[in-house]
């Protein structure tokens, strides 16, 4: 029987994780519980949901700072910022229907625990580019602070980028401090048609490499682009390599045309405007493509002009995927298997990088590990990090990987 | 000397022989220094009023010579403080009695521009601005632009996690980094992140960064490189009033506009800077905004129009927008040797960095003002306004008895200003020894045991720059143990469903 503990406040909180340490009870922290299906099983038979601590704190548009409690929904919270015309500009994804849970769910603390970042990474910066500081419970059961409301710091260790991607192993954030910027005026997504992978990582690369501050560039094949409701994209018949720019209008219009004139030549070209444009790139962000797909999702991250490459060293696995983030991220959705995800694993660190097994059924991630398994001496420096914030290891056990270990089989 | 150093190792100092003999035979030939004159160049770094002569100076050319030292030191509990090119403004590279500085000023070579994964691979004593130098004829630069960037090396950048006039729009060092190979204290090397966007598993990459030398020794950095826009454009904006600049400031990022770069400089910073530099900047103001748009021409010209709207709004007395290249120049010459400037006008000064939230500069000013006046010295305004970033310069004369004292008081009390209000002891100079004993100021002793507790992960024996950052030392051991009472009644107040 699993027992729920939901604190009302940060100490609160503390008391619950406290009492866990002293205890030794794991405990499994959830927020929504939207990405409760991605990483490995926690076994713990005491949850603490953290829903109650809700609400943004302080909000000041001029200081591009918003503070909130760790389980604000995300979508409160960029209401609250397009009522003044800002947003989170590292775009976090929605993944609630890829795993089966909730869409429109997610919190921020969620979002950075897992250091999620959208198509916009590749010009704004990753989830936690954004984060400024914290406030949480360390696994001793200790408030802590780090950081601070100012978007410009270095005072002490920068702690809040490391709970970003913690999983929740390090300690249970409270209350985050986040970067916030204008949402741009208009927006616009040149789309080539009928490009090969090695063609559009050129083209992407190309636009990359101009001055035109290109904020998505993304690469579907034809049978993935056929899915989208953006009848544009579906219609095309083709592949379909997407540029977006954004800004104010005079500055969209010039750039655009440039970015037309750089790849215009090489295929068929259309244009997205305001709905459409947002429609697709929040289809790309939230891996809409491959949710409705049985079998495992992975996403990979390699050097950009890797992707390409990678994404063909991956057909092997007879799965589907497209290139993000200029080709240095990969989506791809293949069977559930030990090959197939040997595959994966293999193409990601031939071209130096990593892959995450975002979405898989429990009988896979008993085999294979759900973060890429590190280097000994990382996953050792991992290890004692964590030991000096959890030394019982009370928190998400195991979510990350194996007992105490980062991706490696003990 | 105000700021008190771990006591050095009586053991260290006695066996000093024996281990630079020993280090001699890691790192042959002129690769250490050992003698008084030669120790005298590396006393101190940018923080000039501390001054100590390590035990030896020892300057590898490779990764493994770095391992091999920092295993040999750690095996004779010999502490190693790391140094770039000793540009830093806190300390962070001030000697020990009782340990070496290792110098990476060997390690100065570019090893790689890869422009298709738009990123450069260099060696950690390759200065900042180099890699943008490298990278200019593609079109492409690096960018973080500490005003040292000439001199400073992209180790210590990482290091100190530096900024410049264009982080607010392109972010900060952290922002625009993507591998790193350390060795540890233990001579282990560990490589972090690569040429992709995000690294795996735990952030260490980000916790690296502005560790100010504490975790580990840089010996390889993987950064961003950006396509330079195509068009720049500054405008210079005068004000009667602080409060008015301020409140420009603000109207200009309430308006969705993100300068590349957005600078103030107070009264007596334009005018020492003026007198120096003939920038050709007005003088019957009391503030004078730096605000810079880049980007592609239409929106640059656009958004100049709106900035310059908005000046008019918020009652600007001056209003001038570049013409030319070089009258974009003019306007940041004066900023730019505002330090120079200040330097002529006073025997000394002392920069501070500390951080607000930017709706209260009018404040923190007209306060810094009161604090000047109760200390009886000047201060000089120079101020990243776009970020909060404040760099008051305190004018002083070391040569006058107590006048250091003094002035290291004006700067914490200002510091504890900044921390009151909201913000940060530093912005981009890194805490240091400047600002070590301040840190109480803004974390408690919870807060700091849990930052050390990162230390102790990568450095258990408290071997790497020990002394800086934290105004106490703890060891591991103490850090670790955990105290808890079995029996109680858990959490009688929690909900529980």
């Amino acid at each position: 029987m699993v027992e729920i503990l939901r604190p009302a406040s940060a100490e609160e909180t503390r008391q619950a994780v406290a009492w866990a340490a002293a205890e030794g009870k794991p405990l499994e922290i959830v927020g929504a519980g939207t990405k409760r299906a991605f990483g490995h099983a926690v076994a713990a038979e005491h949850h603490l949901e953290l829903a109650a601590l809700s609400g943004i704190i302080a909000y000041e548009p001029a200081e591009l700072v918003l503070t909130a409690h760790a389980a604000t929904p995300l979508c409160e919270i960029e209401a609250a910022l397009a009522r003044s015309r800002q947003q989170l500009a590292f775009e976090p994804p929605d993944l609630g229907p890829l795993l089966g849970a909730a869409a429109e769910s997610a919190t921020l603390g969620g979002v950075l625990a897992a250091n999620l970042s959208g198509p916009r990474r590749i010009l704004a910066g990753a989830a936690r580019d954004h984060a400024l500081g914290l406030a949480m419970v360390s696994g001793r059961g200790e408030l802590v602070k780090a950081g601070g409301k100012v978007v410009k710091n270095v005072t002490g260790y920068d702690v809040t980028k490391l709970m970003c991607g913690s999983w929740g192993t390090l300690g249970v954030m409270t209350e985050l401090s986040v970067k916030v910027l204008p949402a741009p005026e208009r927006t616009r997504t040149v789309l080539v048609a009928g490009l090969d992978a090695d063609a559009a990582a050129a083209c992407m690369g190309r636009a990359l490499s101009s001055p035109n501050e290109v904020s998505g560039a993304a690469f579907l094949p034809a049978a993935l682009a056929a899915r989208s409701a953006v009848s544009y994209v579906a219609g095309a018949g083709a592949s379909i390599t997407a540029l977006r720019i954004e800004g104010p209008p005079i500055s969209v219009g010039a750039r655009n045309a440039a970015l037309r004139g750089l790849c215009g030549g090489l295929g068929e070209v259309e244009e997205l405007h305001s709905h459409n444009s947002a429609a697709f790139w929040r289809e790309l962000r939230d891996a809409a493509p491959v949710a409705a797909d049985a079998g495992a999702v992975w996403r990979l991250s390699v050097p950009p002009a890797a992707g390409a490459g990678v994404l063909a060293a991956l057909a092997a696995t007879g799965g589907e995927g497209w290139l993000d983030w200029g080709g240095g991220l990969i989506w791809w959705s293949c069977p559930a298997t030990l090959p197939a995800s040997s595959i994966v694993r293999v193409a990601a660190e031939a071209a130096g990088g990593h892959a995450t097994l975002v979405r898989a059924d429990d009988a896979l991630k008993r085999e294979v590990a759900v973060f890429h398994p590190q280097p000994a001496g990382r996953a050792a420096l991992s290890r004692r990090v964590r030991e000096g914030f959890d030394p019982k290891g009370i928190l998400n056990p195991g979510r990350m990987g194996w007992p105490g270990l980062m991706g490696q089989q003990t | 000397m105000s700021i008190a150093m771990p006591l050095p190792d009586a053991e260290v100092l006695a066996g000093r022989d024996g281990f630079i003999a020993a280090l001699s035979r890691v790192v042959p030939g002129e690769g250490v220094i050992a003698d008084e004159k030669g120790l005298r160049t590396y006393e101190c770094d940018g923080l000039a009023a501390y001054r100590a002569l390590p035990l030896a100076v020892v300057l590898p050319e490779t990764v493994e010579q770095v391992a091999a030292v920092m295993a040999l030191a750690g095996t004779h509990k010999v502490k190693v403080v790391p140094r770039g090119s000793g540009t830093g403004l806190s300390g962070g590279a001030l000697p020990l009695t009782d340990g070496i500085v290792l110098g990476l000023g060997k390690f100065n070579r570019i090893l790689e521009i890869d422009y298709a994964n738009r990123c450069v691979t260099v060696q950690p004593g390759v200065s900042n601005l180099a890699i943008s130098q490298a990278v200019s004829a593609a079109g492409f630069y690096y960018a973080p632009d500490p005003s040292s960037q000439i001199a400073c090396s992209i180790g210590g950048n990482v290091a100190e996690n530096s900024g410049g006039v264009h982080c607010l729009k392109y972010g900060v060092t952290t922002n625009n980094l993507l591998g790193l190979e350390i060795v540890l204290m233990s001579g282990e090397v560990i490589r972090l992140g690569g040429k992709q966007f995000d690294s795996d598993g735990y952030d260490l990459l980000g916790i690296l960064t502005g560790s100010e030398g504490l975790l580990g020794v840089v010996t390889e950095v993987t950064v961003r490189i950006l396509p330079k826009p195509s068009s720049v454009q500054a405008l210079l904006l005068g004000f009667a009033d602080v409060v008015d600049a301020g409140d420009c400031v603000a109207r200009i990022i309430a308006a969705g506009i993100i300068p590349a770069g957005l600078e103030m400089m107070d009264k007596p910073a334009v005018k020492a800077a003026e007198d120096y530099c003939h920038a050709g900047y007005p003088l019957d103001v009391e503030a004078l905004l730096i605000c810079e748009l880049d980007g592609p021409a239409a929106e640059v010209s656009e958004l100049v129009d709106r900035v310059e709207a908005i000046a008019r709004e918020s009652s600007a007395t001056v209003l001038r927008r570049s013409q030319s290249e070089e009258e974009r120049q003019r306007f940041w010459l004066g900023r730019k040797s505002a330090f120079p400037a200040v330097g002529r006008i006073s025997p000394d000064y002392y920069c501070i960095d500390g951080t607000i939230p930017r709706g209260q500069l009018a404040h923190v000013l007209a306060r810094m003002r009161e604090l000047s006046a109760e200390y009886g010295l000047g201060v000089v305004n120079v101020f990243h306004a776009g970020d909060g970033n404040l760099h008051p310069l305190i004018l002083y004369d070391a040569a006058r008895e107590g006048d250091l004292e003094k002035t290291e008081g004006l700067a914490g009390a200002i510091l504890r200003l900044c921390v009151e209000v909201g913000g940060v002891l530093s912005g981009e100079h890194g805490i240091g020894i400047e600002k070590r004993d301040l840190m109480g100021a803004m974390f408690t002793e919870d807060d700091l045991k849990q930052q050390q507790r990162i230390k102790c992960a990568f450095d258990p024996a408290g071997l790497l720059n020990p002394g800086k950052v934290f105004p106490v030392l703890h060891r591991c051991a103490e850090l670790g143990a955990m105290h808890v009472h079995h029996g109680k009644v858990p959490f009688p107040d929690l909900p529980r469903f």
